[in-house]
């Protein structure tokens, strides 16, 4: 798939560059913008994005690859990211996980048929206070139960939800 | 006593400035930058990030005669396990640390500043934009602060995924644009850091107490707290008490205090068996060590722990300490950079074996093979990750080794007695 870059992504871009000395310092940003439009960073957006910054393709690369938060293929609609941590895990995060799978049909990385969830388990989200956590895309739902979490995947089903 | 970094109503410009706020930049911005270094260096007031560096002794490391630019950089990459006060910090009274950090830039020389913010904080990083830019429209920010002709501008940058950048020079390298890769030192920061220039890094926590020191005098914040730990410290309470969260109490409050005053005690029909107290990297102490620590800096160092982020884990006696230390070595695997063998390995290698014992499939022996290679990280890699790992597991091996030995047996999962 042929992948250019608009005018108008490029003079944001532009914008982007400016709060740095040196226009590389811009590159995770930027593919924070792309990821943002297209759910993903996809190998022909590094490579016009390599191309912008006048960067050798594998520096674009190693940093999307060193990064959890890029995602190289397309997500769902609503990607949930459980924490798994210590203390989302004394907090019930297994429980919240097995839920998942067995509601969705999934394992952590998959994607549902209709496109609707992709599930993950991530590390400390940085909100134990308010143990367990699950990430929806930027959004973060806290002190979760099995009831709550249930009433959550309905909510995102039937498009309830703010994504 | 009264609160100096959580407080209420303040999130908004108007509020804080009601409040005084913004009146200690204008008081640093009459004075040399030496004598604000000065005044911080005599509140003695210390990196809240997990190192614990005196602060105004890492500004002065800054050389006056150092050409080119100098850069500030606030480490909002809050990530240790347990850790959650720079978030609610942020969202309570995100203008402490704007203007921390506008205090701080004077005081090092620095035309611009960085908060370097997870990036999983993504409504925390639009509130700080939002706040930047309300500063900069009442001249807190920007060209000529208050008419001093002092310059500075103000940026916010999201990371993307990776527990390293909390590492300050992971950091910069991540802020550069680059993988988060830890770079050795020295060169240290403050003589080549971000681009290759002068650069001070410090913790939300940190910057956000620097204008009550401006405001009140370092002799002042040097009298709260525990002696060489001085001033307040935000507590991250997490685990099975009754009312976790953040608070934010003297340096030096005993950990009973901090439980049973401000956390409510344990949760009903839960008793205490460990508690991890400064993140999920420092070494665990048991319910007995826990009960009779001072938190502060040098009181857990005597207990054989660290003070760390402040985060503190409490673990009660329904959790398996084999499980967690498990649930640990997998988030230290994933996390290693891959840049230092003892690290990459060795995580890999305690994961590995947790894995055994928690199959089942693990001998007795295996306990000495866990602790030897947690001892052979220690102190071995250009950053503390290996440590970071390392610390837990030969503090859960040395005090819970009966747990280690039940799964050894057959019989998995033993509970504490």
């Amino acid at each position: 798939m042929a992948f250019k870059l608009t005018e108008e992504f490029k003079t944001r871009a532009e914008k982007i560059c400016a709060k740095y000395p040196r226009r590389d310092a811009a590159l995770i940003p930027l593919l924070q913008e792309i990821q943002k439009e297209t759910g993903y960073v996809a190998e022909e957006a590094m490579d016009a994005l390599a191309l912008l910054l006048e960067l050798p393709y594998s520096r674009v690369k190693a940093v999307v690859t060193f990064y959890t938060m890029f995602n190289r293929e397309p997500t769902g609609k609503y990607h949930l990211q459980v924490c798994r941590n210590i203390s989302c895990h004394m907090a019930g995060a297994e429980g919240l996980l097995a839920l998942l799978r067995a509601k969705l049909g999934l394992a952590e990385g998959g994607t549902t048929k209709d496109g609707l969830f992709t599930l993950s388990s991530v590390e400390c989200l940085g909100a134990c206070g308010s143990a367990p956590v699950m990430q929806v895309n930027d959004k973060y739902f806290e002190k979760l139960d099995e009831a709550k979490l249930s009433a959550l995947l309905e909510d995102m089903r039937h498009g309830r939800l703010q994504h | 006593m009264e609160n100096i970094l959580f407080k209420d109503n303040v999130a908004e410009i108007e509020a804080y400035f009601a409040g005084g706020g913004y009146k200690p930049l204008k008081k640093a911005l009459g004075l040399k930058p030496a004598d604000v270094i000065d005044e911080v260096k005599r509140s003695n007031l210390r990196g809240r990030g997990g190192a614990g560096f005196p602060a105004g002794l890492k500004w002065s490391f800054i050389s006056k005669d150092a050409e080119g630019p100098r850069y500030l950089v606030c480490n909002a990459d809050e990530g240790e396990p347990g850790t959650f006060k720079d978030r609610e910090l942020i969202r309570k009274n995100p203008h402490a640390l704007i203007e921390g950090m506008a205090i701080a830039a004077y005081a090092i020389g620095a035309g611009h500043g960085y908060i370097y913010i997870r990036g999983e904080f993504a409504a925390e990083a639009e509130l700080l934009e939002k706040a930047i830019a309300a500063a900069r429209a009442k001249g807190f920010i920007g060209k000529n602060i208050l008419g001093s002709g002092f310059n500075f501008e103000l940026f916010t940058h999201r990371g993307a995924g990776a527990y390293i950048c909390g590492e300050e020079t992971a950091l910069l390298e991540s802020l550069e644009g680059f993988k988060g890769q830890p770079r050795l030192k020295p060169p240290f920061p403050a003589i080549k850091g971000l681009f290759g220039c002068p650069t001070v890094i410090n913790n939300v926590e940190t910057l956000a107490a620097v204008p009550a020191i401006i405001e009140k005098g370092g002799d002042w914040y040097a009298a709260i707290g525990n002696g060489k730990s001085a001033g307040t410290k935000l507590f991250c309470v997490s685990g099975a008490v009754s009312k976790p969260g953040v608070y934010e109490l003297p340096l030096g409050v005993t950990f009973r205090e901090l439980l049973e005053k401000s956390c409510g005690g344990m949760k009903a029909g839960k008793r205490l068996k460990a508690v991890l107290p400064g993140g999920s990297s420092t070494p665990a102490l048991t319910a007995e060590e826990a009960l009779a620590v001072k938190l502060d800096y040098e009181s857990l160092a005597a207990a054989g722990s660290m003070l760390g982020s402040g985060a503190v884990i409490v673990i009660d006696d329904s959790q398996c300490m084999v499980k967690l230390l498990q649930v640990l070595s997998r988030f230290y695997h994933h996390e290693s950079c891959g840049q230092c063998t003892p690290c990459r390995e060795g995580c890999g290698w305690i994961e590995k074996i947790l894995n055994r014992f928690e199959e089942g499939r693990a001998g007795r022996n295996d306990i000495d093979t866990l602790y030897s290679v947690a001892e052979g990280m220690m102190g071995r890699t250009i950053c503390p990750l290996a440590d970071a790992m390392a610390m837990p597991v030969m503090s859960f091996v040395k005090k819970f080794r009966a747990e280690f030995e039940a799964h050894a047996d057959g019989k998995t999962c033993a509970k504490a007695p």
